[in-house]
């Protein structure tokens, strides 16, 4: 990037005055010091405006799940008031048709779905990176198992799996987010392993490899840090998917299950409502929508931050 | 051609065979209609044992695979285990579901492809256009919408759109519920009112939720190969405009388009779970959720063994695609 006077020393130094000899002083230095590698990233990412806006509701979102029982105390469990009251002052969205509070179970819901989001999402990433590293690097019987295996997950539906596994366990969030990510490491699995077949070609695995590097050696210091570009991308969108999967196991009534609940719960149980009492529909959906929206953004960014020649906005 | 075809197919023989164990593991593991009747008072122990061993569930599991895997082989799948229900043949009923599922999600997945496709393709050739711009973002809220709720606002839509026709003093149109058994009757007018008011909203939904992905698959492939040097070249020595996108960008942007229809195929039946649930559709969605409900390890295990099959399919149509698309991937 010339543009940038950080990369460039020549714009960014000031020049010798005249007549004066030309010694580079220790202050000249440092405007022109090296720059780690994330430190450039962060810059390109936060230079990247939608995607800081996504961030900031992202947390935003965060923040209405994790600190809002701080400050909207009433109970999610408190059945006194009738059901179907209007929005008021007690109740700002009203209460549903148990008599719950509809403020205080989207605050619980919203906590749950993002959750299960992030447990998925890391945890379908570490499995999948793994395998498919392995399958990489090692090739041959490794290679053939791990991508058997991959084929044979694949030919069953997730979220078929995923809706008899928790008929069969419980629907509490984390067996649901733990049955997701079990059956969603997969697409991770074969991207990486297609990047590390690659990768393992290049001159300094061989080197690595020539001074006795050990496999784990050189999966977790020498690819995986050359793939944590498409790896942070992948798991940002693996974020979004599961948050729209666990609202539609949900919403079919087979997945997250009383007393716990999710923006898909919420929505399952107050649709039928949409014409009457819309309050209790656009509640939940504005909020996946908007985390889902959110996350995309955000790994759109981080897929510019990582890899500026794949940019899809104009600088 | 047909000897890859054949390959293929036998290579998926043994991910099936393998996949039906664990299938059958998985849906043994879920329960079974008796165990829910243990729960339930007034049940004697004695009881649940004469209808475990007239069901065939007081046998190792191993013994059950091998029995229902032979019968499977030789076309029977058999009947319905769930209690309280009509003992109903199993390859009859998914079958019917499969035949209303396939009439939406083919129609549906079609209307995406194309769609998506030629947006996509717009959108990159006018790249930062308004239209750009548009389809762009149009596509990105869409990608991020539970089809759930896409579903749900086009069902009330389309009843308060019905309400509108029929203060009109017309006919309601737009259909919430399963096609009528026995297809539409009536003139030819009518059969296309009925159709297309029984098809629009489903077909509608799971569209638009395709036809996001296709057309951002699209615009960005598309645009890769826009700004590779071969097509530099192809301009560079005179070649029209249209040609060089339809004949050197196009066929090439297609692969990776490819790719998410395979992937995508899976999907499509778990996007029709909601729409069919939304819609009341009596589908291979709506058969999941009711095997699910009543523990029909049977019903379940015909389900999943069609669905697989299917998905090995989509991925046989996408391998063969690559080769027409790309010759160099041409399958020996």
């Amino acid at each position: 990037m010339p543009s940038d006077p950080a990369l460039n020393p020549l714009g960014a130094t000031s020049l010798p005055p005249a007549g004066g000899v030309a010694v580079a002083t220790a202050s000249e230095f440092d405007t022109t010091k090296a720059r780690k590698q994330s430190t450039l990233i962060l810059r390109r990412f936060f230079r990247h405006r939608l995607a800081v806006v996504a961030l900031v509701v992202f947390l935003l979102i965060c923040a209405i799940g994790f600190l809002g029982p701080l400050f909207w105390t009433v109970s999610v469990s408190d059945t006194s008031s009738r059901g179907y009251l209007p929005p008021s002052a007690a109740h700002p969205l009203g209460t549903i048709q148990t008599g719950k509070d509809m403020l205080a179970q989207l605050i619980i819901g919203t906590r749950l779905s993002v959750q299960i989001a992030l447990v998925v999402a890391i945890g379908s990433t570490l499995v999948g990176v793994l395998l498919g590293a392995l399958a990489g690097y090692l090739r041959g019987v490794v290679d053939s198992a791990i991508s058997r295996f991959v084929d044979l997950m694949l030919i069953i539906p997730q979220i078929a799996v995923a809706a008899i596994l928790v008929r069969a366990l419980s629907g509490s969030w984390y067996t649901v987010a733990f049955i997701l990510a079990a059956f969603g490491w997969m697409t991770i699995a074969r991207i990486t392993r297609g990047e590390t077949l690659s990768l393992a070609q290049r001159e300094f695995v061989e080197a690595a490899r020539a001074a006795g590097a050990k496999t784990r050696w050189i999966i977790f210091r020498h690819l995986v840090p050359n793939m944590i570009g498409t790896i942070t991308v992948n798991t940002t969108l693996a974020v979004a998917s599961a948050v729209l999967s666990e609202a539609a196991l949900s919403f079919i009534g087979l997945g997250v299950q009383p007393p716990d609940t999710s923006l898909g719960l919420i929505i399952n149980e107050n649709y039928s409502q949409i014409t009457n009492r819309p309050w209790l529909f656009w509640g939940p959906f504005v909020i996946i929508v908007l985390l889902s929206l959110a996350v995309n953004f955000i790994g759109d960014g981080l897929r510019d931050a990582f890899d500026p020649r794949q940019t899809k906005v104009r600088a | 051609m047909i000897r890859y075809i054949i390959r293929r197919l036998l290579i998926s023989v043994p991910i099936l065979a393998i996949g039906s164990l664990l299938a059958f593991f998985l849906v043994a593991a879920a329960g079974n209609p008796v165990a829910e009747l243990k729960a339930k008072p007034g049940v004697t122990a004695q009881q649940i044992r004469d209808l475990e061993s007239s069901l065939g569930l007081d046998q190792p599991i191993i013994v059950r695979y091998w029995k229902w895997l032979l019968d499977f082989l030789q076309g029977d799948w058999g009947k319905s285990i769930a209690l309280g229900q009509a003992k109903v043949d199993i390859f009859d009923s998914v079958m019917r579901a499969l035949w209303i599922t396939a009439r939406l999600v083919i129609g549906a997945e079609l209307l995406a492809i194309v769609l998506g496709v030629s947006v996509g393709v717009l959108a990159a050739v006018k790249q930062y256009s308004i239209f750009d711009y548009l389809a762009t973002s149009s596509a990105f809220l869409m990608f991020s919408m539970p089809i759930v709720c896409v579903a749900v606002i086009l069902k009330t839509y389309g009843i308060k759109f019905n309400n509108l026709l029929e203060s009109l003093g017309m006919d309601r149109w737009l259909s919430t519920v399963s096609p009528a058994a026995g297809g539409f009757q009536g003139s030819f007018g009518e059969v296309v009112f009925k159709y297309t008011g029984t098809y629009l909203l489903p077909t509608l939904s799971l569209t638009l939720i395709s036809f996001a992905a296709y057309s951002r698959f699209q615009r960005a492939s598309m645009l890769e190969t826009l700004n590779s040097d071969y097509v530099r070249t192809a301009r560079a020595k005179g070649i029209s405009q249209r040609r060089v996108i339809f004949r050197h960008a196009f066929r090439n942007a297609l692969i990776p388009v490819t790719t998410l229809f395979s992937i995508n195929s899976a999907a499509l039946f778990s996007g029709a779970i909601i729409t069919e649930t939304v819609f009341g559709w009596k589908g291979m969605g709506n058969l999941l959720v009711q095997s699910i409900r009543t523990f029909d390890p049977y019903m379940l295990m015909g389900w999943l063994m069609v669905t697989a099959t299917l998905v090995i399919v989509f991925n046989l149509v996408a391998d063969i695609m690559y080769g027409f698309l790309d010759p160099r991937i041409r399958l020996a």
